[in-house]
């Protein structure tokens, strides 16, 4: 199909479609592709082209539009796209904060676009950055050593549960071959501890929503490669028995992993380190405000004791030495156990630059009030709203269930109110659980607003619910028929 | 309120008078009543992190990047300074887009689903495979993923991965983490003059194979000439053919599908972004016959209560958040923003402009290299191939040496071996280009 079959553009290439929005929303979509706008073939052919036939594709269809028709396409769909700057966005377990705008600019800066074969000497800035994000991060978690490479929290919790591994096998016992993991824990943990080779123990968890330590007893043995666990979990509650957890583990000769998805509750009032953890991951995109982009770039440095610094990935940065005055200088360099790379590279350098910003803004003091605004803005939100929390004191986070109702026909609702619902369905521990984190960053007006969303929606019949939304850019959508007759690509619409 | 106020954090709204309304909601006296740490693990310290004003942070990180030496980068191998429109800037950085997350709530999501449908649309023309996820996080862990992919998918005896001796570092250490976890076994096959040594990889392929990976351009730059060779070689003995590309490469190279391919992995940030110290796009399309099996995320197009088409995540049984252990991958953020910017340029250059991209880099990286040869004590380019974008020179003197040399003139280059130096064309403007002939001259003579 090219332009000129549709009627949408003009055909040949040339530049200078119109449309008109309303036309194609009365055509049954809200906004064209823009392989619908114009799709323009372009042969390739040796007699303009430097490369003989044989070594070149006969030609290439994509659609070819105005910078002006570009402008407002893209412009259109970030209408219809909510984010933490178009209202409060309590997704249990993200962490959606408002990020600053500040830290835009400084990601920008043309000296931070370096490329990564560059020598040591050309890009000392880089690695001064790095180095001083390393440090901020191992201060924050109480951890000896940091990597910035993982470019995720799963990516670094890989690295977490390959670094356990080396640390095993250096030690002659890679006989280990069990994670445990609670089941409550983020899927991330058991799809990571999978593709590292092991083999997954599901913890479960006591009447009080926390680690049951006859179980865990019961789960660990000789075999224990390592327990991955965060505190507070993703009920909001902190593992109390945290101390004895971590003597359980070390007893047995196993490695503890905390899973720095909730980090936020715990800004200069605890520390993974302190508690016995030994080795953790930062969700930077969480933790420390850089966006969220739309599911991605996020960032998951990873920190540990000093047992375990010889088998982080390469390289790291430490100081050469060979620095005069205040300008140190730094380098590259491969720990000595390494477990190679995660990362073609250095992991996600512009969501580090954003990161190292945004700490050193906040400072000591502000992160000690992130998460007490945080913890404070969850305990509110929970007081204020009809639905049932069965588990408690919580922290940054709590879990309600929406009991007799469907809790992702609730969400569906909350869209009507003009609010991101919050996680639907997860943990499981709580029958339909609407896991709610409001972070630091909403006021009380605010919380009061999501408040008499979730209480509208409580009054609600189930009529209502499932005929929800009405009030957003697209109504309800099937999810059902995308799965079952998927199409995947403006050419699978093509074939219908 | 808040402007230079550093105490506390700048971006919680706080009121005292409302925070004091809060806690008796609550039924609380103080905030730290809230706290449930045990005393044995509570932080009493400090992290002893100064705290400054936004324009201070700025000034610290404007002096910290600033140590950064400005050198016009001939450096390649999958980041190019290609020049980003504004275009992408602007729009890829408004809000929306910019603070919203993974798409949970398709409604009001609608905007990135179809730009990451239009970007898995784009991956599908270039590859001519019929099926894109809408991002992994770089090159060298997409090529992971297939692996991990060829693994689940080839009901062969063994477990060969079987990739270029030529293979770039930190892929192949990024590849072995990946597979650590599984039986699989890494081993390499030897290049001949840039391209892939066909009688040697012939050899090595067996019915233990689960995948064979070659790149088009290679490391080195050159053009892959028998694409179609090596596509035959994986197929005859039942081994998934791999092939790491880009979109560039791919806007004139051969067509994936034409040669063969099953999946087709690398960079697509040499769209988008700028070189951003390695950060990247991991592409990745593959045939139809793997969708169960695909890892990551994929976008795909429905209907709404208004019979409307609206656009979901979908098939996501496969996802850890679902899937746990039995999971295709752990991927659950992934690089949707960097797609976004990736899909925008492609827009914004259109069929015609990423064709003409794609050639420019033939033509220039050919017609430096002829500026470069006649230098006396330096052959350009060693191998007797098709470049794109990048070459292999050979120079008499040590390589390493004419390369720091080179920096004090304000060129950053590779260097691959004592005498071997590697330049890119890519993103480099013309007068730059002519500044570090001049350069090259000055360092040999």
């Amino acid at each position: 199909m090219t332009a000129d079959q549709d009627g949408f553009g003009n055909g040949g290439g040339s530049r200078g479609s119109r449309y008109d929005q309303a036309r194609y929303v009365d055509d049954g979509q809200y906004e064209p592709l823009l392989s619908e706008k114009d799709r323009t073939r372009v042969e390739i052919d040796g007699d303009d082209s430097p490369l003989p036939d044989d070594l070149t594709r006969d030609s290439l269809e994509l659609p070819e539009l105005s910078e002006p028709e570009l402008a407002r396409h893209y412009t259109r769909l970030s209408q219809m796209v909510y984010g933490i700057d178009s209202g409060p966005y309590p997704l249990g377990s993200c962490t959606m904060k408002y990020n600053p705008k500040f830290t835009e600019d400084v990601a920008a800066l043309p000296t931070a676009a370096v490329h990564p074969d560059r020598s040591d000497r050309s890009i000392q800035g880089a690695l001064e950055l790095m180095y001083r994000l390393q440090d901020y991060l191992g201060r924050i978690g109480g951890m000896d050593a940091v990597t910035l490479q993982p470019p995720a929290g799963a990516a670094g919790e890989f690295v977490g549960i390959r670094v356990a591994a080396a640390y095993h096998e250096h030690n002659g016992e890679d006989h280990r071959d069990e994670v445990i993991i609670p089941e409550s824990a983020h899927g991330t943990n058991f799809a990571t501890a999978a593709l590292g080779g092991y083999d997954v123990v599901s913890l479960p968890s006591n009447d009080a929503g926390r680690v049951d330590l006859d179980a865990l007893e019961a789960a660990l043995s000789e075999n224990t490669a390592a327990l991955m666990l965060t505190n507070p979990n993703t009920l909001g509650l902190f593992e109390r028995d945290i101390a004895e957890i971590a003597e359980m583990v070390h007893d047995v000769g196993g490695l503890l992993y905390y899973d720095g998805a909730n980090l936020n509750a715990l800004l200069g009032r605890a520390r993974p380190g302190d508690m016995g953890f030994d080795v953790m991951h930062y969700n930077v995109h969480k933790t420390f405000a850089t966006p969220h982009g739309g599911g991605g770039p996020g960032a998951g440095p990873v920190g540990v004791v000093g047992d375990l610094a010889p088998f982080l990935p390469a390289p790291r940065v430490r100081e050469d030495g060979s620095g005069k005055g205040t300008e140190p200088a730094y380098e590259l360099f491969d720990p000595e156990h390494t477990i190679g790379k995660v990362h073609g590279y250095h992991g996600n350098w512009l969501v580090l630059v954003k990161a190292f910003a945004y700490i050193a803004r906040l400072g000591d003091e502000g992160l000690l009030d992130a998460s007490a605004k945080a913890v404070l803005n969850a305990n509110y939100l929970a007081s204020q709203i009809e639905y049932d929390v069965p588990y408690g004191p919580f922290h940054h986070e709590f879990v309600a269930s929406a009991g007799d109702q469907d809790a992702a026909d609730v969400a569906k609702r909350m869209l009507d109110y003009g609010v991101h619902p919050p996680t639907t369905k997860w943990p499981e521990i709580v029958p339909e659980a609407l896991m709610t984190e409001p972070t630091e960053v909403e006021g009380k007006d605010t919380l009061d607003r999501l408040a008499a969303a979730f209480d509208a929606v409580v009054a609600e019949d189930d009529e209502t619910l499932e005929a929800a939304p009405d009030r957003t850019t697209a109504r309800r959508i099937d999810q059902t028929s995308a799965a079952r007759n998927p199409r995947l690509s403006w050419q699978a619409l093509d074939d219908e | 309120m808040h402007g230079t106020d550093t105490t506390g954090s700048p971006y919680a709204p706080h009121t005292a008078d409302e925070q004091a309304a809060m806690l008796e909601a609550i039924g609380v006296d103080a905030i730290d009543d809230l706290f449930d740490i045990p005393a044995d693990v509570q932080f009493d310290d400090e992290f002893g992190i100064d705290a400054r004003t936004e324009r201070e942070t700025r000034r610290l990180v404007r002096s910290v990047l600033g140590r950064n030496d400005d050198l016009t980068e001939l450096l390649g191998r999958g980041h190019y300074g290609y020049y980003v429109p504004s275009l992408v800037d602007h729009l890829a950085d408004r809000s929306e887009f910019l603070t919203s997350y993974t798409q949970y709530q398709p409604e009001i999501s609608q905007g990135f689903l179809q730009a990451l449908f239009e970007y898995q649309s784009l991956l599908v023309e270039l590859a001519g495979l019929e099926i894109a996820n809408c991002s992994m996080y770089d090159a060298a862990t997409a090529l992971g993923e297939a692996a991990t992919l060829a693994d689940r998918v080839r009901e062969t005896s063994g477990h060969r991965v079987l990739v270029p001796d030529l293979l770039l570092d930190g892929r192949k250490s990024t590849l072995s983490n990946y597979v650590a976890g599984t039986d699989l076994e890494i081993e390499t096959y030897p290049m001949d003059d840039g391209n892939v040594d066909l009688a040697a990889l012939e050899e090595r392929v067996d019915e233990e194979c689960v995948m064979v990976y070659a790149e088009n351009p290679t490391v080195r730059g050159t053009i892959e000439e028998r694409l179609d060779a090596i596509g035959d070689i994986a197929a005859d003995r039942d081994a998934l053919f791999v092939l790491g590309s880009d979109p560039i490469a791919l806007s004139l190279l051969r067509r994936p599908a034409d040669v063969g391919a099953d999946v087709v992995v690398g960079d697509a940030s040499v769209l988008g972004l700028p070189t951003s110290y390695g950060m990247g796009l991991g592409l990745f399309a593959c045939r139809e016959e793997y969708l169960r099996q695909v890892p990551g995320r994929l976008v795909g197009a429905s209907e709404d209560a208004t019979d409307r088409r609206a656009y979901t995540l979908t098939l996501q049984t496969r996802e850890q958040h679902i899937r746990r252990e039995r999971a295709t991958s752990n991927i659950c953020t992934n690089q949707a923003w960097v797609a976004l910017r990736t899909a925008m340029h492609a827009a914004y250059l259109g069929p015609s402009g990423m064709i003409d991209l794609a050639k420019r880099g033939v033509t220039r990286a050919e017609d430096l290299a002829a500026r470069l040869d006649p230098i006396v004590g330096v052959k350009a380019p060693v191998h007797d191939r098709r470049h794109l974008r990048e070459f292999v020179a050979h120079v008499d003197q040590p390589a390493a040496a004419v390369a720091a040399d080179l920096e004090t003139y304000g060129f950053a280059v590779h260097v691959i071996d004592d005498h071997l130096l590697q330049v890119c064309v890519a993103g480099v403007p013309d007068d730059r280009v002519d500044a570090f002939v001049e350069a090259i001259e000055g360092v040999m003579g």
